[in-house]
């Protein structure tokens, strides 16, 4: 349905976006994780169509076999909301605030639909209906303060939904949530991908959200895919040593603040921070900060390696295992 | 580099004009401003006299310029004795907040309900109309602005976690005043101040009209003004140009000062 | 001096008035916070869970004293500082300092952070070794002093919370309050920060209140724990405890959303 090869995407010289390889079908639900300046939401703006003027896209990015790549911004109006839909992070902001919240998610389907005003407000109330928001007659003439922050997510994500898609971006949906709303939007989320057949990708920097979320699972680091494949065989048994450093760095529930003795116990952590754009390093990103580095890594790229079906990441450590 | 604004551009070219030719008054004229001639009354433009002279033989040329740094000179200072004055009444309305802030506010509300040319007006029936008295009216409506500006500007820095932290840290609220909330909202009250000196010439401009500013022999473009409208079928010229003058100076600061809020504000541009 | 514990909080209560809605009637009333009360001995760290809305950042406000409660009182070091004149709180304010959740608005923009690192020692009209003693702190949280005389835009967001915290530790205080102060980080850099606190507690046996929504960082810091909603304390006990065998529903749920695997 949606597949991307070898898309970067460059800031004049500075790759922001390396070689990206996805493939998504009906029904998927893919996490990308990372950290700020990972790449991952400048990947969910290239599935929109919504990469910044200043971005130059090279590779394929193809949507229902149309390469998108350089399309013009007429071709991508036809796709959106009808093929591709997104949820942002800031639900307030995304929301315009002098207009009734029906009236925005309206408005998509008079206009790509054409239905009649009455008809789609009948599909708007069943949207509301379909994620959670009680009362949906009432809550169609209220306007966004005068919902709560978990509510506006939802008229959200029913404004995403409004035209079908056939996928759902969510950039960071749930972080400027508090935690139990947060884990309710994760939990629809799912829910609605498994019940549309839609596909979900859903970026967040929350591994215990994207855990919830999804099947499937990217890593990100300074815009490359270092490691990919099923979630839960991924977060239960990272590969690249930056999957292992972020699943270490986040603090467990489970483990005390003191050891036996009375002493804290310290996080591991990853040393130092993401470098900037213009400072990347020429081999692996990674290097320098990695705990495990080899010679080759501060110089040579390493390729993706697949380990098994569907999964595998981008280190060198993987390729020297295999010729011992 | 982000391209400046076009109205902060033409704003700077019209504002240096302005002000380059209000300060070249002080060191040179093509005549005495003051100098009469009689027999050289209403004498057409000429290599002598570039926009002739006056129903007095006066130099047009070097009335405008003199005229230029007298009103310059207005401004300034009533925008200057008006915004400080304005700008410290903020800063302690916002920094005490309480019945303070309230009492400050309402006497901004006050000034604002008081015409200046009334003021002035009631300035020249008890002291007498001169210049002077002119400034101090500008001033005097100045200060509710800028107190409002500072106010509102100086309440959001407030609510910022640095001055929280300086809090934490035990400085006293003038302190926090003077070091957190000035330099940051410096830029909100240079705009005000440009924006504020167009109004100001306008007004001097208009009081001199009236023969509540500048007095004669004193040069002023307002004075220029109503003294060229008795003629205005004779010399219409006399009038149109301080008129001109009046225009480019007023639009210059105003176009200066709403590009130096594009450029400090660009939210605030769009949402324009 | 030992039995005094460094913190003591009892029965805070703050009530905000709500905007009128309308002429006739009064002002509604919300209760930010009610009741509070815990305390704290030196080197140890009590983290303080809640949400939005859950007056966790009220009670931060009332234990720096930048607003008075309505009722209840907080003491430091056995003092209470809501009964203090304004000038003896700004001498005592030097003992508690506090680190803020935005990286980005806790530094004054147009100030070298060399400055606003040393804010609090000439808010106590120190002036002797004020270099040195801002280059032993960036040393202390990891920068290094030429820093100094750089500005905040300068720093990444993990950097500028460390100059945070050295300006929060330059006076020596025994309480530091941490509201949210990694939440707006980077996993891999809110670690370190974490690891940073663990540090200097560990150096300068600092007390510490840790306010987060994050249930997975309050486990990894605190000794105790109290879990506030709508301003009530729900439960409160050591961390150990609360974490294992949650009472209240409202804590399950949190401990259910910080998990990694469901």
């Amino acid at each position: 349905m949606i597949e991307l090869s070898n898309l970067s995407v460059h800031f004049g010289h500075a790759a922001a976006l390396r070689d990206a390889n996805l493939v998504i079908e009906r029904g998927d639900r893919l996490g990308v994780v990372g950290e700020s300046g990972s790449g991952k939401t400048l990947l969910a703006l290239c599935l929109m169509g919504m990469a910044p003027d200043s971005a130059r896209l090279t590779g394929q990015l193809s949507i229902d076999g149309q390469d998108m790549a350089r399309a013009a911004e007429r071709d991508w109006q036809r796709l959106r909301s009808r093929w591709v839909a997104m949820v942002f992070q800031e639900p307030m902001a995304a929301l315009n605030p002098l207009r009734r919240v029906g009236d925005t998610v309206i408005e998509p389907m008079l206009l790509h639909d054409g239905l009649t005003r009455r008809a789609a407000r009948d599909r708007a109330l069943s949207l509301f209906e379909e994620v959670g928001i009680p009362d949906p007659d009432r809550r169609l003439r209220q306007f966004p303060h005068e919902m709560s922050g978990g509510q506006r997510q939802r008229v959200l994500i029913a404004l995403a939904l409004a035209c079908n898609p056939m996928l759902l971006i969510a950039d960071e949906p749930t972080t400027a949530l508090d935690a139990n709303v947060a884990l309710r939007i994760t939990d629809l989320l799912q829910r609605l991908a498994r019940e549309r057949e839609m596909a979900l990708v859903f970026i967040s920097h929350d591994l215990a959200a994207v855990a919830r979320a999804t099947e499937d699972i990217v890593v990100m680091y300074a815009g490359d895919m270092v490691e990919r494949g099923r979630t839960a065989a991924v977060l239960g048994a990272p590969v690249h040593p930056y999957t292992k450093g972020l699943l270490g760095a986040r603090p467990d529930v489970g483990v005390a603040g003191r050891n036996a003795d009375g002493k804290r116990r310290r996080l591991p952590t990853i040393p130092g921070s993401v470098p900037p754009l213009q400072g990347l390093p020429e081999g692996c990103r990674f290097a320098g900060r990695c705990p495990v580095e080899l010679p080759q890594c501060a110089t040579q790229r390493p390729a993706f390696t697949q380990t098994e079906v569907a999964r595998g990441a981008a280190c060198h450590l993987l390729t020297e295992a295999r010729h011992d | 580099m982000r391209r400046l604004p076009a109205n902060f551009l033409l704003g700077a070219v019209l504002v240096s004009l302005v002000v380059g030719v209000a300060a070249l008054s002080l060191i040179w004229t093509p005549h005495d401003p003051q100098t009469m001639s009689i027999s050289t009354k209403f004498a057409p433009p000429s290599a002598e006299h570039w926009l002739g002279t006056d129903q007095l033989g006066r130099d047009v040329v070097a009335q405008l310029m003199a005229a230029a740094r007298n009103s310059m000179t207005v401004a300034l200072v009533a925008v200057l004795l008006g915004g400080s004055i304005g700008v410290a009444l903020g800063l302690l309305a916002s920094a005490l907040g309480g019945w303070v802030e309230d009492g400050v506010m309402r006497l901004a509300d006050l000034g604002f309900a008081f015409p200046a040319l009334l003021f002035a007006i009631m300035l020249a029936a008890v002291f007498g109309p001169s210049l002077t008295n002119a400034v101090l009216a500008i001033s005097f409506i100045n200060i509710p602005i800028f107190a409002r500006v500072t106010r509102a500007s100086a309440n959001q820095i407030w609510t910022r976690d640095y001055v929280a932290a300086a809090r934490a840290a035990g400085r006293g609220r003038f302190a926090i005043s003077r070091d957190h909330i000035l330099p940051n909202i410096a830029a909100a009250i240079i705009v005000q101040a440009t924006i504020e000196f167009a109004v100001a010439i306008l007004a001097e401009a208009a009081l001199s009209y009236l023969g509540l500013g500048a007095q004669p022999p004193a040069s002023s473009w307002g004075r220029m003004l109503s003294e060229a409208q008795t003629l205005m079928y004779l010399a219409p010229q006399l009038a149109i140009y301080p008129g001109l003058c009046i225009v480019v100076a007023v639009l210059g600061f105003g176009l200066l000062g709403d590009g130096l809020r594009d450029i400090t504000d660009p939210r605030l541009a769009r949402a324009r | 001096m030992t039995d005094v514990p460094l913190l003591e909080v009892r029965n805070l209560t703050r009530h905000y008035k709500l905007p009128r809605q309308s002429l006739l009637r009064r002002a509604p009333v919300l209760t930010a916070l009610e009741g509070a009360a815990f305390s704290l001995r030196a080197g140890e760290t009590l983290g303080v869970v809640g949400e939005s809305g859950s007056g966790k950042s009220t009670l931060a406000r009332l234990i720096m004293a930048f607003e008075r409660p309505d009722a209840g009182e907080v003491l430091f070091q056995g003092r209470d500082l809501h009964g203090l004149t304004a000038e003896e709180l700004r001498k005592l304010r030097r003992g508690f300092q506090m680190v803020f959740q935005d990286p980005f608005g806790s530094l004054n923009p147009r100030r070298r952070i060399g400055w606003s690192i040393a804010e609090p020692l000439r808010a106590n009209g120190e002036t002797e070794n004020i270099t040195h003693r801002v280059a032993e702190a960036l040393e202390q949280v990891g920068l290094h002093p030429a820093d100094a005389g750089k500005y905040p835009h300068e720093f990444s967001g993990g950097q500028r919370q460390r100059i945070a915290i050295a300006r929060a530790i330059i006076t020596r205080p025994a309480l530091l309050v941490a509201d949210e102060a990694v939440s707006a980080l980077d996993v891999s850099v809110q670690a370190q920060i974490l690891n940073l606190l663990m540090d200097l507690q560990d150096d300068l046996g600092l007390g510490m209140v840790f306010i987060s929504h994050d249930l997975a960082v309050v486990a990894s810091i605190c000794d105790r724990v109290l879990v506030l909603q709508h301003g009530k304390t729900l439960e409160s006990g050591p961390a150990a405890d609360v974490l294992r065998a949650p009472k209240h529903p409202y804590t399950k749920t949190l401990l259910k959303a910080a998990g990694v695997r469901p």
